[in-house]
């Protein structure tokens, strides 16, 4: 059971509490009406299928109840990092960098 | 005293026998026995048959990694374990068990012929044997299959007994609690720091229990053992016998199982059988310790022939000599010592037989005073004996050539082909593992968890080094945690240290492919099966096991992996490390399902949501089904009604006068705010803003690919209030979504949600009557059409309670919702049914609800809907604003497949011949075509009994809109069904009933 650091609680707290929500800044269009179909298929099916360090969302489902973003590694399941929604996507390089 | 026990020696109290049964045979054993070792003092090896060949089997080893002795084990009613090892079962007075996979006797077993018919079941026997003819599989094969699948029985009561499960958190956990163990943990203990030390035996101490003889910085092992037991409980150490490490999950999650009753001869009152551990360790110390590999020869697998470290362990430990006259066949110096220590207790040990030329002096020179017979440079080739071994062929082997073969006789054959580290728990971290060509195995390399790894578990050897080698591992994972120590350094004296080769498979001059040299012993696999897979072009190691079996019984392959590798390399022509090794996945051993579900069974199972109105529908005899976690009353059957009958009476009471019905399950969200109104456009299909305070709209919400996701009726209470209603099931998702929604595409907007599910009652009241019953309990709104039109809401007080009223229908008739504080819901209930008496009141339940709506066309989502349908499918364009700038699905709806002809429309079906619908049930236009059938539909919704006195169902017909009155087919097992389609509104299609 993983162990997840709530970037709104401030604490980390066990994968029980929480839910994921699939990959993270996946931008819906302000007015998605205007979007070519390739546009809209490209937003609503198309996704990373990364092996290692991977932009998600969770949700802090039986706690706070806000949705957050996340680094993880789909091979060793470790978290890089948590963020708040919103929130510039991280750099990469230096993440993994800090890493041991 | 039993003929195989040595006075003096093991650690069983002579003090305290016991009478247990096997095979309803009784034994008697001594207080630390298991059953393996209390029938080994009686000379019995035999305890099982084989899987696959039903062969005699005994005891190979003395731990948990035993792939033979499997038993069944009986404590009275209800309380039958199969395949329970022999090897780790502790033996309590009265303790009943039996053999398994075999028929009539564990001695003589007609299953046997499949050991005659070898060949045709060598590797890969399922996928070649049972595949022609066609006809045979009913009849032949698979209750060929059936029969010989699994292993043992399984049992057939109810568990009596009961589970636990809990949490531990500490700093430095360690896992096996041999020497390296109790050295880790000693190192800890004077931290002050919290330091749990398990073991899966029933008493800590691993290897020294074997090595009595051994001094610790001059104290004798055993003694040596106590004393640091005694110290390390009085340090606070939480030490855990009968403790076995399953997994180890992320982030240093440790599962552990505590078998805590399967010892006692009395079970103790208010104690689980077993406990489940879910450790947290900031450190974990892994020191599993090795396992000895056996050797891989023809008839390496009868009883008697087992691994020299047993042995050792069964004299040392148990105090008994697993024969009178034992033969050792090893290519390691460790199986000398079990010779030598036998020798010491009276047995004869006839020859010590090693495949090495070189061996040391001091071995042979110990071999020499004891007058054993020593074949360096030799292997051996067979053994005979039907139900126990009774002699071996042994052969000189020089220059790669196998001599002539001599028979040897023997009561038992001790063998070792070396140690493989047991690194099961490092493998569940995703370890990395490097190969080690000395050592001919795979060692520890790297895990990405805080763990570090101690003693023979990475290859070293002897007391001295694991004691040394823990106690230094123990520093590093302690310097992690901050606290440093001073690492012991500990001076063994009789240490029995030694090296030896691994052999992939002993010489032979016999034909290989004769050979039953077994590597699998659980499963049956032999060197053959091995070869030949790879002969088949198996090249993976991964697809060498799932063609074998190899390694894949509930042993997981301890003794079996490495040699099996060895082998397939060796076939494959590859060095090891390109073969690869297979994974190790949790648990460890064999583990219970009780101790898995731990609480969860019978009512814990699972949580059941009841409504405040649930009691007086069990006290009214209703019939519940789940619903999502819900029960609700499906319908009150009166005297001897079935569900037919008591689902047309409700049906025909609520169109007459009134239905009553608990719909407190509907899920509810209150959506409140500045920009509610803006928030409501957004998610659902409809237009909001001109729908004014008080009035309510029939909502539907699609995902944005366009498909409908959830409906419900939604009230405007205020300008910036709405009152959301949600399917049952639906509840948890659809505030999810708005949710996901609102917290990160439109942060900007004033909103707050709330679920409110449980905060109302909510009693349905549909019927001509429902106005009389109402109108004299309501305070605060006039009920007529005027005052308080269809789709209307307000907050009023009914029957003197505070509530919201909904004018709503979900049945074609006058209907309101009424919602009172939840507490409230009975009561309300009660006061309606006692005034309702007059004008005929009728509870109904979920059926007679499915009824009623499916007669007006209304759908329920996920019923008439399954994710792949749209509004327009479902004939609700009606709902679908046109001219707001977005709202979820919008720009789904215009995706080219979703505008495509010929898409499945919701449509009413009425079978010709009055004849009642199967939903589910595959719709097609030409009941002639060949088969496979062109399927243009399935039924979604069929009822057979309601108002209009006949079937009626819903499908999902391709073009259904466009085809109303035409006749399609469905096809059934025995008959083809026609159906007429038709419009979905099957009862007054112009809601005439609507009005008061
Ligand atoms: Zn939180």
């Amino acid at each position: 059971m993983l162990l997840i650091h709530c970037p709104y609680c401030d604490d980390t707290l066990p994968e029980l509490e929480f839910a994921y929500a699939g990959q993270a800044h996946v931008v819906r269009a302000p007015l998605p009406a205007t979007q070519s179909d390739a546009e809209w298929e490209e937003f609503l099916f198309i996704r990373d299928n990364a092996r290692g360090p991977h932009f998600e969302r969770w949700r802090h489902i039986h706690g706070c109840g806000r949705f957050f973003n996340a680094v993880r590694d789909t091979v060793s399941d470790r978290f890089y990092t948590t963020y708040k929604a919103g929130a510039p996507r991280p750099d990469l390089a230096s993440l993994i960098g800090e890493a041991p | 005293m039993s003929r195989f026990r040595v006075r003096g020696k093991g650690r069983v109290d002579a003090a305290k026998p016991m009478i247990f049964t096997f095979d309803g045979t009784p034994y008697t054993a001594l207080k630390g026995d298991t059953v393996a070792s209390a029938l080994l003092a009686h000379g019995v090896h035999l305890m099982g048959r084989s899987f696959k060949y039903h062969r005699p089997r005994g005891a190979i080893a003395a731990g948990s990694e035993e792939p033979n002795a499997l038993i069944g084990t009986r404590r009275g009613d209800g309380r039958f374990e199969p395949n329970t090892r022999a090897t780790v079962q502790e033996v309590w007075g009265g303790l009943q068990t039996t053999s398994q996979n075999k028929f009539p006797s564990l001695r003589f077993d007609v299953g046997a012929v499949n050991d005659a018919a070898y060949m045709l079941f060598s590797a890969g026997f399922y996928y070649k044997t049972f595949m022609w003819p066609k006809s045979f599989w009913d009849r032949v094969y698979e209750p060929f299959i059936r029969a010989a699948a699994g292993l043992g029985v399984a049992p057939t009561e109810e568990d009596p007994d009961s589970y636990a499960s809990r949490y531990l958190h500490c700093d430095l956990l360690i896992v096996g609690a041999g020497p390296a163990g109790i050295a880790a943990a000693l190192a800890a203990s004077a931290t002050g720091r919290s330091v749990v030390l398990v073991d899966e035996n029933a008493e800590i101490g691993g290897t020294l229990l074997s090595e009595p003889d051994a001094q610790i910085d001059g104290t004798p092992a055993w003694d040596w053992l106590a004393q640091s037991r005694a110290d390390l409980l009085a340090a606070g150490v939480k030490i855990m016998p009968r403790t076995t490490a399953i997994g180890y999950y992320h982030q240093n999650m440790i599962g552990m199982v505590q078998k805590l009753t399967d010892h006692l001869t009395e079970l103790p009152a208010d104690t689980p059988r077993e406990r489940l551990w879910r450790v947290r360790a900031k450190q974990v110390v892994l020191a599993q310790g090795a396992l000895e590999k056996p050797l891989v020869f023809h008839g390496n697998d009868r009883p008697g022939v087992m691994l020299a470290g047993a042995a050792q362990t069964y004299l040392n430990r148990y105090g008994v000599k697993v024969g009178d006259s034992p033969a050792v066949v090893t290519s390691h110096d460790s199986a000398w010592f079990a010779a030598f220590d036998l020798a010491d207790a009276g047995a004869r040990v006839q020859v010590i037989i090693d495949t090495r030329a070189q061996v040391r002096a001091d071995l042979q020179e110990a071999a020499r005073a004891r007058s054993i017979p020593v074949r360096l440079g030799h292997t051996v080739t067979a053994t005979a004996g039907r139900l126990r071994v009774k002699n071996l062929r042994v052969n000189a082997v020089s220059g790669g050539h196998v001599g002539a073969g001599t028979w040897i006789n023997c009561d038992a054959l001790l063998m070792s082909g070396g140690w493989t580290p047991s690194l099961h728990l490092f493998s569940h971290t995703k370890g990395r593992l490097a190969w080690d060509d000395a050592l001919t195995t795979f060692l520890p390399e790297h895990t990405p968890e805080a763990c570090v790894i101690a003693g023979a578990a990475r290859g070293l050897w002897g007391v001295q080094a694991a004691l040394n080698d823990g106690a230094a591992r123990a520093r590093e994972a302690l310097d992690a945690l901050g606290a440093t120590v001073q690492a012991a350094v500990y001076a063994v004296a009789k240490d029995r240290t030694g090296t030896g080769v691994s052999l992939h498979e002993l010489p032979t001059d016999r034909s290989a492919s004769k050979a039953k040299a077994f590597v699998d012993f659980q499963n049956d696999v032999t060197a053959k099966d091995l070869r030949l897979a790879v002969r088949e072009g198996m090249r993976s190691i991964e697809h060498v096991k799932r063609y074998t079996t190899n390694g894949m019984a509930t042993d997981q392959g301890k003794m079996s992996n490495i040699n099996g590798l060895n082998i397939a390399a060796d076939a494959l022509g590859k060095p090891q490390p390109q073969v690869g090794l297979t994974t190790f996945r949790p648990p460890y051993t064999p583990t219970s399902f009780g101790a898995f579900c731990g609480y969860h069974r019978g009512d814990h199972f699972e949580v059941l949501r009841r409504t405040q109105i649930d009691p007086w529908a069990e006290e009214n005899g209703a019939v519940f089904e789940p619903v999502g976690q819900w029960r609700r009353a499906r319908y009150f059957p009166q005297g001897n009604e079935d569900m037919d009958a008591a689902v047309r009476r409700e049906c025909a009471a609520t169109r007459a006068g009134i239905g009553m019905f608990d719909a407190s399950t509907l899920g509810k969200i209150e959506v409140v705010g500045p920009d509610a109104v803006e928030f409501m456009n957004r998610m659902y299909t409809n237009p909001w803003t001109k729908l004014a305070p008080g009035r309510c709209r029939y909502g539907l919400l699609l995902g944005d690919d366009g498909f409908i996701r959830d409906d419900g009726v939604i009230g405007r209470l205020d300008a910036d209030r709405f009152h959301v209603t949600t399917t049952t099931g639906g509840a948890a998702r659809v505030m999810n979504m708005m949710e996901d929604y609102l917290q990160t595409e439109w942060p900007d907007l004033e909103v707050w949600l709330t679920s409110t599910t449980e905060q109302w009652s909510t009693i349905a009241l549909n019927g001509p009557n429902v106005v009389k019953l109402l109108a004299p309990l309501v305070e605060g709104v006039a009920l007529n059409e005027a005052d308080f039109p269809h789709m209307s809401c307000v907050e009023c007080t009914v029957a003197g309670m505070p509530a919201r009223l909904f004018r709503v229908s979900f049945t074609g008739e006058v209907g309101f919702e009424i919602n009172v504080a939840a507490p409230l819901g009975r009561q309300l209930w009660e006061t309606l049914w006692a005034a309702g008496q007059p004008h005929g009141i009728t509870a109904y339940g979920t059926e007679t609800m499915h009824v009623l709506r499916a007669e007006k066309g209304y759908i329920i989502v996920g019923q008439d809907t399954d994710g792949t349908v749209t509004p327009y499918d479902a004939g609700m364009g009606w709902a679908v604003a046109k001219s707001k700038p977005d709202f979820v699905g919008m720009r789904g709806l215009a995706r080219p497949d979703l505008k495509a002809a010929n898409r499945r429309h919701l449509v009413g079906l009425l079978t010709e011949d009055h004849s009642l619908l199967e939903e589910g049930a595959q719709i097609v236009f030409d009941p002639d075509q060949p088969i496979p059938m062109t399927m243009r539909g399935h039924v979604t919704s069929a009822y057979a009994t309601g108002t209009t006195g006949r079937p009626i169902a819903l499908g999902l017909v391709e073009g259904g809109h466009e085809k109303l009155g035409e006749t399609v087919y469905i096809p059934m097992p025995d008959r083809t069904i026609a159906a007429k389609i038709t419009s979905s509104v099957f009862f007054d299609p112009d809601n005439t009933r609507l009005k008061i």
